[in-house]
């Protein structure tokens, strides 16, 4: 069937031979550098959902100098480009662990770009989801809160069992837009040099000249991991849902 | 102003005042003479970027939400596909397919190196503009199908009863209505918009963030240029948080 193909349009075959698995093809390096995308996506949604969490209940429950601080945070970074905030994160970071390393009598060491990666896109996607949790955990029922507490429970047993399940159905669909964002975020990453998705691609393309072959190969790849992502975001969704009769937002 | 008066509230000031003024005095800020021509044109560049290609993306985005809104078919299927591939890959992917992905077709074409376009072709504005708008058209097309959707369909009926035609019911009810109804959210896009724009430095247009990039490579003085530019930046979306504030006030009046 293929054959068929390659003879109707013989660019096709080209742009085959370009993408195969196998080492004149390119198509290796895209699916390590997808790989890699995926892991920092992956570690800076975690990071960035644990940041949130904190940063939520901060915000409601700390005291008057943690909520201005968190503001100063959330503001800060949802207004300044990632970009920047990367290239300063990543300096500043390894900057300050050097120099305390180097207090500590250790010698200098070099981050990897991974970590580095999960940490920055981390921290900026920690102040996304703080507002998009602060949100969803204000919108749970007061009296719910209140009856797990005359119930006995202690505050993090209400968090755990109240008031995380009760505001998880109206914090996915902000989370599931915070996901979206960390796949895309990562492409950011090229411009410091980790070589992930982007970057692979960028490298194969000008080393080929094939440029369309190559970015529309990797539009594909990102394409798909966004749309696997957004049916099971859907299906969680919709697992969550299900204890909350009228709560369709 | 009582709100800034309170005790905890004044010393964090102060603490963020003694921060600033041990920035001025011990960082390096001699390399801002030397580089403010070469900042004001990037900061100009960023604003007609800006402004343009919110303009141009806007312009596209309320036929790609009005025909998935209420479009035929034929209209709503291309329009959604537009808005997913725009979604779902990332803008530098985009930037760079545009730029490298153009140019490298262009020498097949040997007459259009020879046509009058030839001069502006040549340069990379014309690519990130095309990316930029493209983008913005992408995600608000998404956000105007909401919003023609959200407005009541008895007020269209109601203005066809009175003998509206079909442009003037457009025009004068449904899309006043849905825009007041997405300045937030638009507001909040603008700002990401802002915060896409550093990206089309990586296809060599000097806008300020690819200036602030410079005097590091220049002088090799990391944070200061970067700090500077993170200060630009929010004041920027400052800016631009009170502007749709000032137009969410026109235009919610009317919104019942």
């Amino acid at each position: 069937m293929l054959d068929g193909l390659f003879q109707a349009w013989p660019g096709l075959e080209a742009s085959a031979a370009l993408l195969s698995l196998s080492p004149p093809g390119w198509g290796a390096n895209l699916l390590r550098g997808a790989a890699n995308s995926l892991i920092i996506a992956l570690g800076a949604f975690g990071l960035g959902c644990a940041i949130g969490t904190a940063g939520a209940l901060g915000k409601l429950g700390g005291g008057p100098v943690t909520r201005d601080l968190l503001a100063v945070y959330t503001t800060v970074v949802r207004a300044v480009p990632e970009l920047i905030l990367i290239l300063l994160l990543y300096y500043a970071g390894t900057d300050l662990l050097n120099q305390a390393l180097g207090a500590l009598g250790y010698r200098p060491v070099e981050i990897s770009g991974l970590a580095a990666g999960i940490g920055v896109l981390g921290v900026v996607q920690g102040a996304y989801a703080t507002e998009v949790l602060r949100g969803a955990i204000q919108a749970v029922p007061r009296g719910q809160i209140e009856a797990a507490r005359a119930y006995g429970m202690n505050a993090v047993q209400v968090f755990r069992r109240v008031t995380v399940p009760a505001m998880l159905p109206l914090a996915l669909p902000g989370l599931s837009n915070l996901w979206l964002i960390a796949t895309k975020d990562t492409a950011l990453l090229a411009i410091v040099g980790f070589s992930e998705l982007t970057l692979e691609t960028r490298q194969a393309a000008s080393s080929t000249r094939a440029y369309f072959t190559f970015f529309l190969a990797a539009g594909a790849l990102y394409l798909i991991m966004t749309l696997v992502s957004a049916r099971v975001f859907g299906w969680i969704e919709a697992r969550y849902r299900r204890g909350h009769a009228g709560a369709r937002a | 102003m009582r709100a800034l008066l309170q005790p905890h509230r004044l010393v964090l000031i102060g603490l963020a005042l003694a921060l600033a003024v041990w920035a001025a005095v011990a960082l390096r800020w001699d390399w801002i003479p030397r580089y403010a021509a070469l900042g004001a044109e990037g900061l100009w560049r960023t604003t007609w970027l800006l402004v343009l290609s919110t303009g141009i993306g806007f312009a596209l985005a309320v036929p790609l939400g009005l025909a998935q809104a209420a479009g035929p078919r034929v209209l709503a299927l291309p329009a959604r596909w537009f808005c997913t591939l725009i979604r779902g890959t990332p803008l530098l992917l985009q930037i760079w397919l545009i730029y490298y992905g153009l140019g490298s077709l262009f020498p097949q074409y040997p007459w259009i190196r020879h046509s009058d376009l030839w001069p502006i072709l040549r340069q990379a504005w014309p690519y990130a503009l095309l990316a930029l708008s493209l983008s913005y058209a992408g995600y608000e097309g998404e956000v105007m199908r909401g919003a023609f959707r959200s407005v009541p369909h008895g007020q269209l009926e109601a203005a066809r009863a009175y003998g509206f035609s079909r442009l003037a019911v457009f025009r004068r009810i449904w899309l006043p209505q849905a825009l007041a109804r997405v300045l937030p959210t638009l507001g909040g896009e603008t700002v990401l918009q802002l915060k896409s724009t550093p990206l089309v430095a990586t296809i060599t247009v000097i806008e300020i963030y690819a200036v602030a990039s410079r005097v590091r490579q220049d002088t090799f003085i990391i944070y200061e240029p970067l700090i500077l530019l993170a200060l630009v930046y929010l004041v920027f979306a400052g800016l631009i948080v009170l502007a749709f504030r000032r137009l969410e006030r026109r235009f919610a009046r009317g919104l019942g």
